[in-house]
C-alpha cells in the first residue's frame, strides 16, 4: 500500500484546488480544514496572549498603572472567552480534522459542507465578539462566566456577545455530528471500535458531550437576552427569577466543558508517550473506560463551582463525593501512562517532552482540584488566585501543551518537513520553567487572601505578583519561538519527513507518506498486521 | 556519586522541609503578610478544623506525587534508549494492577471525606447563635445591620462600611500617592483592606451572618473565619463564625461585582464582649438621638412659612 500511495505522493499538489477561494473559502478537504482551524487557534491564541499580558503588566506592582478597573474587567472576561472557545477548541477540532480520517483509513470527514461551515463560522463569530471592544461602553465585563445580574449591566455588547456565543455553539455542534458520523461510519475494514487510537475515541466521547451541553449554554445565554431585551424576569429576583439558576445551568454547561478541553489532550498524550516509549500504551481498555467514566462524571459535578452559594448541606455533600470521585479515573489514566514508560526504551524529541511535562504538570492541576473538592477548604480556596492557578495548570499546561504536543508529533507527518529540533527544545525548556514561575506562585497569593478578577491589591501580595508576571512576560514571549518553528517547517525547512516519521509510531497514519496527498484513502486501505497500534489490546 | 555532594543535597531537602513544616507561622490571622506561602490557620476553633483539613488533604497530594513522580523519574532516567534499554513490548496490560490503583485511590479518598463532610455539617450548623448580623453587598460597598444580640433584637444600629479615604486616595491612577505609603495605626500596610466603619463583633461568640446583596452577587470572605459565602440578590445565605482573639480582620469581596469589585475589603474588629456590649449602647442611643433631632427637624419643616 504504501508503494501504491507513494506514487501518488508527487501529484498531490495537483489534486488541491486552484486559487484561495477555491482551495480555502470552499474547503472541504478535511485536511485544509484542519490547517484552517490550526492556524485560527494559533491567532486566538496570541490574541488571548496579549490580553494576557497587559493584565499582568498591570499585576506587576500594586496600584493602577495601565488600564482603568472596568477595562481590565473586560480584558479578563474576553481572554477567557478567546482562550476557551477560539484558541482550546479549534485547535483540538484542527487536530481531530487532520488526524480522524487519517487514522482510521477514511477518505475525509463524512459531511465535507458542514465541515467548511463549522469553520467559517468561526472567524465571523470572533470578529462580532472582538469588535465589542470598541462598541460605545466597551465589551461584556462580567467574566467569561457572565453571571447576571452584573452581565445584564452591560451596553448593547452584550447582544453581539451573545449571538458571537450562539455562533460558536453551532459551529462546535455541527464540528461533533461531524465527528461523531466519521467515527461511526468511515472506520476503514478492520478497523474496530475497540481498535480505534486512543485519540479517535477522546474525541468519540468528547463531540458526544459537545452536542449534550453547547445547547444547554445557548439556552441560558438566550435567557440573558431575553431577561435585558424582553422584559423577561429569568434571572430577576425582584420579578420572581432566580439568580442561582443562570448559574446551574450555565455550570451543567460548564464543567462537561472543561472536559471538552482535556479529553482529547488525554488523547494526544495516549498517542505520543507510546511512541517514544516504543512499547504499546499500557492498559488500552482500561484508558478508553476511563475517558468514558470521566465524561459521564463530568455530567453530576456542575455544583462544586458553586460551593459558596449556600446549597442545601445535601446537594453539598453530594457534589464533593462526585467530585472527589473523578479523580479515580484521571489516576488511572496518569498510572497508565507511567507504566506505558515503564521498561520502554525513552527518547526525548521535543513532543515527548512536552508529554511527559503535561504528565507532570496536568497532575499539579489534579492535586489542586481534589483539594478544591473538599467543600470546607472550597469555602476558602474559591474565587481566589488558588483557582486561577488550578485551571490554568489544568488548561495551559493541560490542555494546551497537550496541543503542541500533537503538533510537534504530526507536524512532520502535515508537511513532509521536520521540525527544527533545536527551536523545539528552546521553546519547550523556556515554557516549561516559566509556566511554573508564572501559575505556581499564584496559589500562594490565593491562599495568603487575594481573589480573583481583580486589578489592584495589597501590598501584601506584591512580590508573588512580580514573579508571577515575569514568568508570564517570558512565557508569552516564547511562544513566538512556537510560531517560528512552525513557519520554519512550512517555509523553509530541507529535511524531508519520512513516512513513519518516528521510530516507535505505529498507525494508520504512518503508513502515508509525509505530507500524505491531499486525497488519502480513495479506496479503504487493507489492514495488515503490525498496522493498528492496537490489534490486540486489552 | 561524591559524598559531600550528596550531604549536600540531603541539608538542602532537610531545610525544604523544615520551611513547608513551618508553614503556618509565615501566615497571620488578621492580615495578609509578604511572601506568604500557605492559608491563615484563622481566628477560631472552626477555621483551625478547614486549615487542619486543607493541610491533610495537602499531605496527601504530597505523598500522592512522591510515589507517581518518584515513579516516572525513575523510568525516564532507568529506560532511556541512549542507556540502552530495551523495549517490553509483551508489558502491555495487567488486570491486578489496574484494581489495585483503582481501589488505592478510592480508600484514600473515603479517608478524606470523612472528616471533610463532619466539617462541612459543622460548619453549616448556625443554631446558638449569640449574635446575627446581616451583611448586604452592594456596589461597591458593605452594608452590615445588627439583628439581634443574646436573643434580643437589637434597635436599628446598622451602617455602610466603604473602603478607607487614604487608600481611595492611592488607588487613582495619577493620584501621585504610593500604596505603601498606606500604613493603619498599628502599622499594617492596610491598601485596599481598610474600611471607613468596621464591623465591630464580640470575641468569644457564635455569631450568625445573614448575607445578601443589593444588586449584583458579591462574595463574603475573611479568611480569618475560615470560609466565604456569596452574597446573592433575593437569598439570605446563612453561614456561622467566630473568632478567639480580639484583632481587625481584613478580607475582600471575592466575587467579581463589576468596575470597583476589587475597592470593596470587608474589616472585622473583634473587641472582647464588654467592649463590644457598650459600642452596641452607644450605637443604640447615638441611633434614638437621631431619630429625635430627625422628628424635631420634620416638626420645624412642617410649620408654614411667613
Amino acid at each position: 500500500m504504501s508503494t501504491h500511495a507513494a506514487t501518488h505522493d508527487d501529484a498531490h499538489h495537483d489534486d488541491a484546488p486552484k486559487g484561495f477561494v477555491h482551495r480555502w473559502l470552499f474547503a472541504t478537504n478535511h485536511k485544509d480544514i484542519g490547517t484552517m482551524y490550526l492556524v485560527f487557534a494559533l491567532v486566538m491564541f496570541f490574541v488571548g496572549g496579549s490580553m494576557a499580558m497587559v493584565i499582568r503588566a498591570e499585576l506587576f506592582e500594586p496600584g493602577l498603572q495601565l488600564v482603568q478597573p472596568y477595562f481590565f474587567n473586560e480584558l479578563t472576561t474576553l481572554h477567557g472567552l478567546v482562550m476557551i472557545f477560539g484558541a482550546i477548541m479549534p485547535a483540538l477540532v484542527g487536530l481531530a480534522n487532520w488526524q480522524i480520517p487519517l487514522m482510521i483509513g477514511a477518505p475525509d470527514m463524512a459531511l465535507p459542507r458542514m465541515n467548511n461551515l463549522s469553520f467559517w463560522l468561526l472567524p465571523f463569530a470572533f470578529l462580532l465578539m472582538l469588535s465589542t471592544l470598541f462598541l460605545p461602553g466597551g465589551a461584556v465585563a462580567g467574566g467569561w462566566v457572565m453571571y447576571p445580574p452584573l452581565v445584564l449591566q452591560s451596553g448593547e455588547s452584550l447582544a453581539f456577545t451573545i449571538f458571537a456565543i450562539h455562533l460558536m455553539g453551532i459551529s462546535s455542534i455541527m464540528g461533533s455530528i461531524n465527528i461523531i458520523a466519521t467515527i461511526l461510519n468511515l472506520r476503514a475494514p478492520g478497523v474496530d471500535l475497540l481498535k480505534m487510537p486512543l485519540f479517535v475515541w477522546s474525541w468519540l466521547i468528547t463531540a458526544f458531550l459537545l452536542i449534550a451541553i453547547m445547547p444547554v449554554l445557548a439556552g441560558a445565554v438566550t435567557m440573558l437576552l431575553t431577561d435585558k431585551y424582553f422584559g423577561t424576569n429569568f434571572f430577576n429576583a425582584a420579578g420572581g427569577g432566580d439568580v442561582l439558576l443562570y448559574e446551574h445551568i450555565f455550570w451543567f454547561f460548564g464543567h462537561p466543558e472543561v472536559y471538552v478541553m482535556i479529553l482529547p489532550a488525554f488523547g494526544v498524550i495516549s498517542e505520543v508517550i507510546p511512541t517514544f516509549a516504543r512499547k504499546p500504551l499500557f492498559g488500552y481498555k482500561p484508558m478508553v473506560y476511563a475517558i468514558a467514566s470521566i465524561a459521564f462524571l463530568s455530567f453530576i459535578v456542575w455544583a462544586h463551582h458553586m460551593f459558596t452559594v449556600g446549597l442545601p448541606v445535601g446537594a453539598q455533600l453530594f457534589f464533593m463525593y462526585a467530585t472527589m470521585l473523578i479523580a479515580v479515573p484521571t489516576g488511572v489514566k496518569v498510572f497508565n501512562w507511567v507504566a506505558t514508560m515503564w521498561k520502554g526504551s525513552i527518547t526525548f524529541e521535543t513532543p515527548m517532552l512536552f508529554a511527559v511535562s503535561f504528565v507532570i504538570l496536568f497532575t499539579i492541576g489534579g492535586f489542586s482540584g481534589l483539594m478544591l473538592g473538599l467543600v470546607p477548604a472550597d469555602y476558602q480556596y474559591h474565587n481566589s488566585y488558588f483557582v486561577v492557578a488550578h485551571f490554568h495548570y489544568v488548561l495551559v499546561t493541560g490542555a494546551a501543551f497537550g496541543i503542541m504536543t500533537g503538533v510537534y508529533y504530526w507536524l512532520p507527518k502535515w508537511t513532509g518537513h521536520m521540525y527544527s529540533e533545536k527551536l523545539g527544545k528552546w521553546h519547550f525548556w523556556l515554557s516549561v520553567i516559566s509556566v511554573n514561575v508564572l501559575f505556581f506562585p499564584q496559589h500562594f497569593l490565593g491562599l495568603a487572601g487575594m481573589p480573583r478578577r481583580i486589578p489592584d491589591y495589597n501590598v501584601a501580595f506584591a512580590d508573588w505578583n512580580m514573579v508571577s508576571s515575569i514568568g508570564g512576560f517570558v512565557f508569552g514571549a516564547t511562544q513566538l519561538l512556537f510560531v517560528a518553528n512552525i513557519i520554519y517547517t512550512v517555509y523553509f525547512a530541507k529535511a524531508r519527513a519520512p513516512a513513519r516519521v518516528w521510530e516507535g509510531a505505529r498507525g494508520l497514519e504512518w503508513e502515508l507518506p509525509s505530507p500524505p496527498p491531499h486525497h488519502s484513502y480513495s479506496t479503504p486501505p487493507e489492514i495488515r498486521p503490525g498496522m493498528l497500534a492496537h490489534e490486540d489490546a486489552h | 556519586m561524591p559524598r559531600p555532594r550528596t550531604t549536600r543535597i540531603l541539608r538542602a531537602l532537610a531545610l525544604l522541609a523544615a520551611a513547608l513544616i513551618s508553614l503556618p507561622a509565615w501566615a497571620n490571622p488578621e492580615h495578609p503578610v509578604p511572601w506568604q506561602l500557605n492559608l491563615t490557620r484563622g481566628a477560631s476553633g472552626l477555621s483551625h478544623d478547614v486549615w487542619d483539613l486543607h493541610m491533610a488533604v495537602f499531605w496527601v497530594c504530597v505523598g500522592i506525587g512522591v510515589v507517581v513522580y518518584g515513579a516516572l523519574v525513575f523510568a525516564l532516567f532507568k529506560f532511556r534508549k541512549s542507556k540502552g534499554a530495551q523495549p517490553d513490548t509483551r508489558l502491555t496490560h495487567h488486570t491486578v494492577l489496574e484494581v489495585v490503583w483503582t481501589t488505592i485511590p478510592v480508600l484514600i479518598l473515603i479517608g478524606l471525606a470523612y472528616p471533610a463532610s463532619r466539617l462541612l455539617v459543622y460548619e453549616n450548623d448556625t443554631n446558638g447563635s449569640q449574635l446575627t448580623v446581616k451583611v448586604t453587598g452592594i456596589q461597591w460597598m458593605w452594608r452590615y445591620d445588627y439583628i439581634s444580640y443574646l436573643g434580643r433584637p437589637v434597635d436599628k444600629v446598622g451602617f455602610v462600611s466603604k473602603l478607607a479615604e487614604d487608600s481611595n486616595v492611592a488607588r487613582q491612577e495619577d493620584g501621585g500617592v504610593s500604596p505603601w505609603s498606606v500604613v493603619s495605626k498599628h502599622g499594617v500596610h492596610d491598601y485596599l483592606l481598610d474600611v471607613t466603619h468596621p464591623l465591630v463583633v464580640p470575641t468569644h461568640t457564635k455569631i450568625q451572618f445573614l448575607i445578601t446583596a443589593a444588586d449584583v452577587i458579591h462574595g463574603f470572605w475573611v479568611p480569618a473565619l475560615g470560609w466565604q459565602a456569596d452574597a446573592i440578590p433575593g437569598q439570605i445565605h446563612d453561614a456561622w463564625g467566630k473568632f478567639d482573639k480580639p484583632g481587625t480582620y481584613r478580607g475582600q469581596c471575592a466575587q467579581l461585582c463589576g468596575q470597583d469589585h476589587a475597592y470593596m475589603p470587608i474589616v472585622i474588629k473583634a473587641v472582647p464582649r464588654a467592649e463590644f456590649q457598650q459600642w452596641l449602647a452607644d450605637q443604640q442611643s447615638r441611633t434614638r438621638i437621631d431619630r429625635i433631632a430627625r422628628t424635631a427637624q420634620v416638626g420645624a419643616a412642617a410649620v408654614p412659612q411667613g
